[in-house]
């Protein structure tokens, strides 16, 4: 067991690391512009990082210790395919945890 | 006395962010009872969430805390989860770079999968919109949900029983990631981004530290703007 002023050490040390990150590019060029080239690139990056993080938490759920799990799988595909067509973060959520709670009673 | 336009914009970050509470509020219960379940009482808790403000980091780090990890690899692997966030940062320069140096650093801190995806869509979606504008929408988007994080964090740490897993709360997080980004698969290039990022994903997960993460978003993003110069040059 690790005490808690080590717990609390590593509460603030990650604190502080993870506030360098977010503050890095923010902080640094402030008022410059980037390469605009790299803006293009950037333009995409929502669609480039969240698909690719959301993927293996679908596809190999920790809660089920990796196992494909068919609720989960539905739950993602509904929140993808409403929030789509609807063109709507609240749609996609509604829509996925409805087939989530469904499929978990249904399937569960 | 505020201007109306500013009132707008932080009316607007709050409003829009709101919703993704139905899902902030399931994650930050089962971080507060897993950190319940590990011992900590609820300060404790309280304190990682507001230090920290990142849902994933901070499971990352509560697991390995557990598994009684060196401090230097719980704190490596808690800000290797969040490297994407470094990117995050670059793409906000764009919008709340001519900002002042302490505005920077407030949306630095509550810097969020969340409130990136959505500042972003909207700053591209009204391009009339001022720096000061789009950094009260931030802001606006912020308080929507980080107290939200905090305030449900103290109480799975309080009520600390045990939610079942086929309450599926873990699942808070994938459908909330879907919703951020599902909205913006409206064009060629976009869909050929997120493509490759969950081919990437696919076919680079083994590799360690989240690396596969960065090199699946870099990939993706590459092949969004080839595929968008593609499109340009045919038209």
């Amino acid at each position: 067991m690790m005490s808690n002023a080590e717990i609390w050490a590593i509460i603030v040390a990650l604190g502080i690391g993870t506030f360098m990150i977010r503050f890095s590019f923010l902080g640094l060029i402030g008022d410059r512009r980037l390469p605009r080239l790299l803006e293009r690139l950037l333009h995409y990056l929502p669609v480039a990082v969240l698909p690719a993080l959301v993927t293996p938490l679908v596809l190999a759920p920790e809660a089920t210790d990796g196992a494909f799990d068919p609720a989960r799988a539905l739950a993602a595909t509904a929140a993808l395919a409403v929030g789509a067509w609807k063109q709507s973060a609240i749609w996609a959520i509604i829509a996925g945890l409805s087939v989530l709670f469904l499929g978990l009673a249904l399937l569960g | 006395m505020p201007r109306n336009a500013d009132k707008t914009a932080f009316m607007q970050g709050l409003r829009l962010t709101l919703p993704f509470n139905l899902v902030i509020v399931p994650f930050a219960l089962l971080f507060g009872v897993l950190a319940g379940e590990a011992g900590w009482d609820a300060v404790m808790a309280l304190a990682m969430s507001v230090v920290v403000v990142a849902g994933a980091s901070q499971f990352a780090a509560l697991q390995l805390i557990q598994d009684n990890a060196p401090f230097i690899v719980v704190v490596l692997t808690g800000m290797a989860v969040n490297l994407r966030m470094a990117m995050y940062s670059a793409a906000l320069v764009l919008h709340l770079g001519p900002a002042p140096l302490w505005q920077r650093a407030l949306a630095a801190y509550v810097l969020t999968d969340q409130t990136y995806a959505i500042g972003v869509r909207h700053y591209e979606l009204n391009p009339s919109m001022t720096p000061r504008e789009k950094v009260l929408f931030f802001g606006g988007s912020a308080l929507a949900i980080v107290p939200i994080w905090n305030l449900f964090t103290v109480i799975g740490a309080v009520a600390g029983r045990a939610i079942p897993p086929e309450f599926g709360l873990d699942f808070a997080a994938p459908i909330t990631f879907i919703a951020l980004f599902a909205p913006l698969l409206r064009s060629v290039p976009h869909l050929a981004a997120a493509l490759v990022s969950i081919c990437a994903a696919l076919l680079f997960g083994f590799l360690p530290y989240n690396l596969w993460l960065i090199l699946a978003a870099v990939l993706a993003m590459i092949a969004g703007v080839v595929v968008e110069s593609l499109l340009e040059r045919r038209a």
